[in-house]
């Protein structure tokens, strides 16, 4: 394996003869937040998620498409890199891919991106990869902003400094894509072109000549990435002793780093930048203007927290009509079974099981989708990197990388991707940190919970002018945040320790978030909700349901105890009444009875299984007639023996909390596993989230009684 | 730049532009500084400061990056 590997890591210029019977591989490739993505949905017709921050993308994605005289090609879509000595995941996967290195295929030709606004930084990649001689097309993606800010470039001229083919498109408009496939055609046919002249120090060339590969380009790049500890440094450890020879033995005015990078850059703004006019500069731009506000030194946060605060109220209130239109639908659906049906268990089955399990978490689609609305907003539009901007402060101070509100924010989500998106940091460290804290953020599975139990239990609209409701479930966010800052201080100091990384925050502009993109987010979540309703949260409803329908109560006894009185006594003998019970005693000091307990139990394969079962549970039996009542309304009726209620605001608290703190996800821990390649880790978050939000639900409960209330 | 006492970015007032003379610090960190465009010769000043009090933002080659000022304090500036 590492032979091969050797082979490929020095054999990149030496290309064989096409192959002509497998499809040629065109990599698009760029730094971050150019608009791959965009372009590679364009012209693949894909619909990948795109958003305005850097490192969306995080995994390669390829698509094959006809090209005419051709054949089939293979698009691949690349995670973003500033440049080739990039080191984080996702910037692997793109060098990776480039380089044909780790099992990817090298390219026939690639697609190098520039940010047609950014160039005097943006070119500084593209000059590596033409360096390397591959065929290269260079794209200057972004050309409508660039007509709009006035710049000007002269694309001949560019292309013949750069001894490379140069077009300009718009991804966003679709100006020029139409030319873009043909002319990577072309190139698939082109004869060798020579590399850019970039005029290197002697004592550079002499290094790299040093090094006795078969080509410069990679020489410098070797010069500049191979060191010790790194990945290339295992893979071929003589050629990392000649490059630590080689940089030893430098010597020139400067660091042999800054000669090679300041070379290139040397001849991008000699020769190369004269070919970019910027014809209005100066004058302050929009998005300079919008930062002058959002990221106000002094109010700058105090705005960042009221639009959270809005935000979630909105949630809530905005959401509230749309919930009481499902709900009613359901409940519609329920009493037509119940009416079309013949009594007995398949009536009870449909509309007990069935209807009421999947139907309780279905209500919550108007609200998963305007959480996904305003998460897609703020990401497209620029406003989630100023929230890593101001919270960068915060994050440091527990020993998280600056790049982790990123994830931690997605983690409102969901977690699953989040934790995918971990990838964007470099060190193993931060990035296993972020993964052990970010299913702490409240994602959007326990929203459900929180809206089923928040509406049931406290008082709806302003109390004295306090919305109760919209500050709860606000405070539930911020109570989230805060147990994942203790938690990765913790964690940062004890099991995972190590030094802080600097942060490098790229602030996009500002753009008008793209109606596809945000309905992409949201289609995309909801597809994933529903999936979710119809094949987990369903299998575990109909598990939920027989475990609590069986043993089926004889009729003659049934008749004996009366129809309320059986179904309370049907449910408490049936297998999952006799399981709850049986964890009830460690449950009961957290205020929960047996009832929650059987929620508890399903809600541990996913969250949003707790609604649904306690659908179930209220469900069997209940009086189900012309009063047909909802699930909050039964909750708030549901009472111990001695009649007292069982939900008490404490009581909803505590299981508020411990639903924020345990780790109930099958699909993050799955997550966790890939990503980490380890059991340890999941098992680790599951013990000590669970362990947590016991421990907090206790204190809770007890502190709560202790003070007399509940 | 042989004052032991060169300016860096973190002192440099806000709003001014600087000329980048070299950069300091670990060799990854550095390199990445240098790959984004902090080589010698660049232009590059201080917009504003985070509410917070870090991290700093600043402008370089008509792009927006944010930096902490433990790192600004590596870059060595001139006028
Ligand atoms: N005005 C304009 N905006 C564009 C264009 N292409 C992409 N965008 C926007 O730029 C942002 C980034 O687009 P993406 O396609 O996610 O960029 P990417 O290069 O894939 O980003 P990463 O995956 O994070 O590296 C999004 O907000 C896009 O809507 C374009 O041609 N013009
Ligand atoms: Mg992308």
């Amino acid at each position: 394996m590492s032979g091969a590997e050797n082979r490929v890591l020095v054999g990149l210029p030496r290309r064989g003869p096409p192959v002509q019977d497998r499809p040629r591989r065109v990599v698009v490739l760029g730094p971050p937040n150019t608009g791959k993505t965009s372009l590679f949905n364009r012209l693949a017709g894909t619909n990948l998620r795109v958003g305005n921050y850097p490192g969306v993308t995080v995994e390669g994605t390829s698509a094959r498409i006809d090209l005419p005289h051709v054949g089939p090609i293979d698009l691949v879509d690349l995670p973003g890199t500033y440049s080739l000595s990039g080191r984080s995941g996702e910037e692997r996967i793109a060098v990776d891919a480039l380089l044909g290195r780790n099992g990817h295929a090298l390219p026939d030709a690639v697609l190098v991106l520039c940010d047609a606004t950014h160039l005097e930084h943006n070119l500084y990649l593209a000059l590596q990869v033409l360096e390397l001689s591959v065929p290269t097309l260079v794209v200057l993606n972004m050309a409508d902003e660039a007509t709009r800010q006035g710049v000007d470039i002269d694309l001949a001229a560019l292309s013949e400094r750069l001894g490379a083919p140069v077009v300009a498109v718009s991804a966003r408009t679709g100006q020029g894509v139409d030319d873009l496939l043909p002319r990577a055609a072309g190139l698939l046919r082109a004869a060798e072109r020579a590399a850019p002249p970039i005029a290197y120090p002697p004592a550079v060339i002499e290094a790299a000549d040093s090094l006795d590969l078969p080509h410069r380009a990679l020489a410098l790049w070797a010069l500049l990435s191979v060191e010790a500890g790194s990945e290339e440094e295992t893979e071929d450890p003589a050629l990392a002793a000649r490059v630590e020879a080689a940089r030893a033995g430098f010597d020139g005015e400067e660091d042999i780093d800054a000669a090679i990078v300041g070379a290139r850059y040397g001849f991008i703004d000699r020769d190369l930048m004269p070919c970019v006019v910027r014809s209005r500069s100066g004058g302050r731009s929009l998005t300079d203007r919008i930062d002058a506000v959002l990221v106000h030194p002094a109010w700058g946060f105090l705005l960042f927290l009221v639009i959270m605060t809005v935000l979630f109220q909105g949630l809530f209130s905005w959401s509230d009509p749309a919930i009481g239109v499902v709900e009613s639908l359901i409940g519609a659906l329920a009493d037509g079974t119940r009416a079309v049906l013949p009594d007995g268990i398949v009536e009870d089955f449909v509309a007990d099981g069935l209807i009421a399990g999947v139907g309780s978490v279905l209500v919550f689609l108007p609200q998963i989708l305007l959480l996904f609305l305003l998460i897609g907003l703020m990401e497209d539009s620029g406003y989630m990197a100023r929230i890593a901007f101001l919270m960068d402060r915060i994050m440091k101070s527990v020993g998280l990388h600056g790049r982790a509100f990123v994830p931690m924010l997605s983690g409102f989500a969901c977690a699953v991707p989040a934790v995918l998106a971990t990838r964007t940091m470099e060190r193993r460290r931060d990035r296993f940190l972020t993964m052990m804290v970010v299913p702490l953020t409240l994602c959007s599975a326990r929203l459900p919970v929180y809206t089923l139990l928040i509406a049931a239990l406290y008082p709806a609209g302003d109390q004295g002018n306090v919305p109760v409701q919209g500050l709860l479930l606000a405070g539930m966010y911020v109570f989230s945040i805060a147990v994942a800052l203790v938690a990765a201080a913790v964690l940062g100091r004890t099991v995972l320790k190590g030094r802080n990384e600097p942060l490098l925050l790229e602030l996009p502009p500002y753009r008008l978030p793209r109606l596809n993109t945000v309905w992409r987010m949201m289609w995309d979540r909801t597809r994933i909700f529903l999936t979710e309703a119809g094949t987990v949260i369903l299998a575990c409803t109909i598990i939920l349901w027989a475990l609590l329908a069986f043993p089926r109560m004889s009729e003659e006894r049934a008749e004996a105890l009366g129809p309320q009185e059986a179904a309370a006594v049907s449910l408490q003998e049936s297998y999952g009444g006799r399981l709850g019970q049986a964890i009830e005693p460690a449950i009961a000091p957290l205020g929960f009875d047996w009832k929650i307990g059987v929620g508890l139990i399903g809600a541990f394969a996913a969250r949003e299984v707790f609604v649904a079962t306690m659908g179930v549970v209220y469900g069997v039996g209940g009086d189900v007639d012309e009063t047909s009542t909802t699930l909050r309304e039964k909750i708030r009726a549901e009472a111990h023996a001695d009649g007292r209620p069982v939900y008490t605001p404490l009581v909803g608290f505590s299981l508020m909390v411990f639903f924020a703190l345990a780790c109930q996800c099958m699909s993050t821990l799955a997550a966790v596993k890939r990503e980490t390649r380890s059991y340890r880790w999941p098992v680790f978050l599951f013990v000590y989230m669970t362990a947590l939000a016991w421990l907090c639900s206790f204190a809770i409960y007890q502190g709560g009684r202790a003070m007399g209330l509940g | 730049m042989d004052l032991p006492t060169a300016e860096t970015l973190l002192g440099s007032p806000q709003g001014e532009w600087r000329t980048v003379l070299g950069v300091r610090g670990e060799r990854a960190f550095r390199r990445r500084l240098l790959e984004l465009g902090f080589v010698a010769g660049t232009r590059v000043r201080v917009v504003g400061v985070a509410p917070l009090g870090d991290p700093l933002k600043l402008e370089i080659r008509h792009g927006n990056l944010s930096l902490r000022k433990a790192e600004a304090a590596g870059i060595e500036v001139g006028p």
